[in-house]
């Protein structure tokens, strides 16, 4: 089991004839996802690596039943390519394109409350299901299957935590990153309530960062809704007040709000230990499994 | 579920004072934009030496306020505001205030501005409201001073407004912002006709903030922006041609941190000897951490982004060897779409030229492809470690025996 993606979702890839779509859609592929169409205005018609490319999403869900979109458009069209698949009645969407802008999210952020469709990132590296499918960016070699749920606002960190699993043997159903944006689609709530209520997923990893709110608004929920044990990782606790960290979300303010301090204390009154490195993060998962 | 509380609310707000993820317009440049779409600013001109200020001050007619047109908050605390009331206070003004350096920002330019005259000063603003996705229109009657301050001592002196980025601010949300902030009746009208348009410029320039603190009320009953404060989305820059023009090589600031900008890495400079480079923020940031667990101080924050090739790695360690308080570097990857190959290459590369390696470097790599990088890795040049706790541990340990 797993939550969101698995061996039956049917993928159409927007952006699928540049650079990056067509290498990941390859990557994808040969993890063994199901992509079934490539979707590029004025390229309906065309083959990438066997795939039929459609104009727009709405014909790879007639023609192709797609029911996901991963979406490697340039920022400039990324908020018009997630409007299209919002619009055209899929169940997932996950934008991997990094640099949308804000006002253009606020909008994207708006139609979503419309739609029954999920939206996960933008600037995110995808999701992945061990063994059945991936969609997105995140290298799969270093996934494994278990009963581990994972959720994380930054990519490369969450590689850095599965692989501190991996190596102990602990694998995941389902890990998902939420991406590093100040306005995101699946924030932690929901991906929580999602591990939540997924039978096979035993333990939750939450890897957070300084800026926003949502790691406090997190806690609160697993105070309330989460019987999952759930161990938490922040990263920024050294980070100076003012100063952009890479990612537009990661940003402490000058009047104080969205510190680590903050956002670590809201997780322990929560029940959630939090570890200083990586691999305390990996002890607390074992002894909940244990 | 959503936990909405004024603890939420308070302290979102990003003016000067705080941090901005956007491209800041310069005072005199946003009043430009803010004076064409239409807000009452006062008269005003820039100039950049003494004389010019003098002149400027006599077509105007004193007294005139000579502002430093640096971005930087507490400006009028730290000098860089003078109520000057005739030529020879214009004169000195202008000789404390240009050259000086304000914050770690040379001052090149002031604006000499009417004084006015007033009776109150309001605060008028448009942010985004990352926690609820959406812009938020705030007033208050407590302009003047630090509205952050404000926002944490007396949230409710601050009236707010959620505004759907669908429709735009119906023009009752700009009359409720007003109201329930309590403005004056007198110029309730004009507060809101000044919030509107406000709300406007920021939707069509793609704003981050925008804000007029103080907006002053003036004896005949008049609104008028004393300050004004205009932030721009970088990522909405390539529409906005003529906003990206305005952008212009801050005056000062970290000479490494505009060399970063060349490079076009994320590069943030801190205070300490250990230098981090890193791939993707939140492992960067974990790393950082990790160097003041160990007991270290970390002196950079460098993400060299995702997919980077050889030149890129090569020109990050360069970046990190200029910075002198660095003693050691630390260089973890974990490869996504970044492959160890062309980081191990790109390593090799920038300190192949050394005859010296200047500082200790330790690698860590792990994920795609990093079994190839550590056979291109020429380790008679750094320090191999394979887990980053290790790696971290190691250059913490080098930093501190040189210092010592």
């Amino acid at each position: 089991m797993s939550v969101l993606v698995d061996d039956d979702t049917r993928v159409v890839v927007q952006g699928i004839t540049g650079g990056e779509g067509k290498f990941h859609t390859e990557q994808m592929m040969e993890y063994g996802t199901n992509v079934v169409a490539g979707a590029v205005p004025g390229k309906g018609g065309q083959e990438v690596s066997g795939v039929p490319v459609y104009d727009t999403v709405h014909e790879a869900v007639e023609e192709e039943n797609a029911d996901t979109s991963v979406i490697f458009v340039p920022p400039a069209f990324a908020g018009d390519a997630i409007f299209e698949s919002l619009d055209s009645g899929l169940d997932l969407a996950v934008a991997i394109t990094e640099g949308i802008p804000t006002q253009d999210m606020a909008r994207v952020n708006k139609r979503l409350t419309e739609t029954d469709t999920r939206l996960i990132g933008p600037n995110c590296p995808g999701l992945i299901t061990p063994g059945e499918a991936k969609l997105g960016i995140l290298p799969g070699n270093i996934f494994s299957e278990g009963n581990v749920g994972l959720v994380s606002r930054s990519g490369t960190l969450t590689y850095q935590v599965v692989d501190n699993l991996t190596n102990r043997g602990i694998g995941q159903t389902t890990a998902i990153g939420i991406g590093g944006d100040p306005i995101i689609g699946t924030n932690f709530v929901d991906a929580l309530e999602l591990f939540e209520n997924d039978p096979d997923t035993d333990a939750i990893v939450m890897c957070g960062e300084i800026g926003g709110e949502d790691e406090e608004e997190a806690a609160a929920f697993i105070d309330e809704n989460v019987d999952t044990p759930v161990a938490g990782f922040i990263a920024g606790r050294t980070a100076p007040p003012g100063k952009r960290m890479g990612h537009a979300g990661a940003i402490v303010s000058g009047s104080g709000t969205g510190t680590a301090e903050s956002k670590i204390s809201a997780l322990n009154d929560a029940g959630v230990p939090v570890g200083d490195t990586p691999e305390e993060v990996a002890d607390h998962i074992e002894e909940f499994l244990a | 579920m959503r936990v909405s509380s004024e603890r939420k609310l308070a302290g979102f707000k990003q003016g000067r004072n705080g941090p901005s993820n956007g491209m800041k317009l310069h005072e005199y440049q946003a009043k430009q934009v803010f004076a064409d779409a239409g807000v009452p600013t006062p008269d005003s001109q820039l100039a950049s030496d003494v004389d010019g200020v003098v002149t400027a001050a006599e077509e105007i007619g004193y007294p005139v306020a000579v502002k430093a047109q640096v971005q930087v908050g507490g400006r009028g605390k730290a000098g860089g505001i003078k109520l000057v009331e005739d030529d020879d206070e214009a004169r000195e003004a202008a000789e404390s205030i240009l050259g000086m350096d304000l914050k770690g920002y040379h001052v090149d330019r002031v604006l000499v501005e009417e004084a006015v005259d007033f009776t109150d000063e309001l605060y008028v603003g448009i942010t985004m409201d990352r926690g609820e996705g959406k812009p938020v229109a705030m007033v208050s009657t407590k302009g003047g001073v630090n509205i952050e301050e404000v926002a944490e001592e007396d949230p409710d002196a601050i009236a707010r407004e959620h505004i759907d980025p669908a429709f735009g601010m119906h023009p009752y949300q700009a009359r409720k912002a007003v109201y329930d902030a309590g403005v004056d009746q007198s110029v309730a009208r004009d507060v809101s006709s000044v919030l509107t348009t406000l709300y406007q410029l920021w939707d069509d320039k793609d704003g981050a903030d925008a804000e007029i603190n103080p907006l002053m009320v003036t004896s005949d009953d008049e609104v008028i922006a004393a300050d004004a404060v205009m932030n721009i989305d970088e990522d909405a820059l390539f529409r906005q041609p003529e906003l990206a023009e305005m952008e212009e090589e801050a005056a000062g600031g970290d000479e490494l941190e505009q060399k970063a900008d060349e490079y076009g890495f994320d590069y943030v400079r801190l205070e300490g000897n250990t230098g981090i480079i890193g791939n993707g923020a939140g492992l960067v940031m974990t790393t950082l951490d990790l160097v003041d667990y160990y007991g270290g101080e970390p002196a950079n924050f460098l993400d060299v982004g995702g997919g980077a090739k050889a030149d890129r790695i090569a020109n990050a360690l360069d970046m990190v060897f200029s910075d002198d308080n660095v003693e050691s570097v630390v260089f973890n990857i974990f490869g996504g779409i970044t492959r160890g190959d062309e980081v191990a290459k790109g390593i090799n590369e920038a300190l192949e030229q050394f005859d010296e390696i200047p500082k200790p470097v330790v690698v860590r790599l792990a994920g795609t492809n990093w079994e190839e990088g550590m056979e291109i890795l020429n380790e008679d040049l750094v320090t191999v470690e394979q887990t980053l706790e290790d790696a971290v541990q190691r250059a913490v340990e080098y930093a501190e025996e040189v210092s010592e």
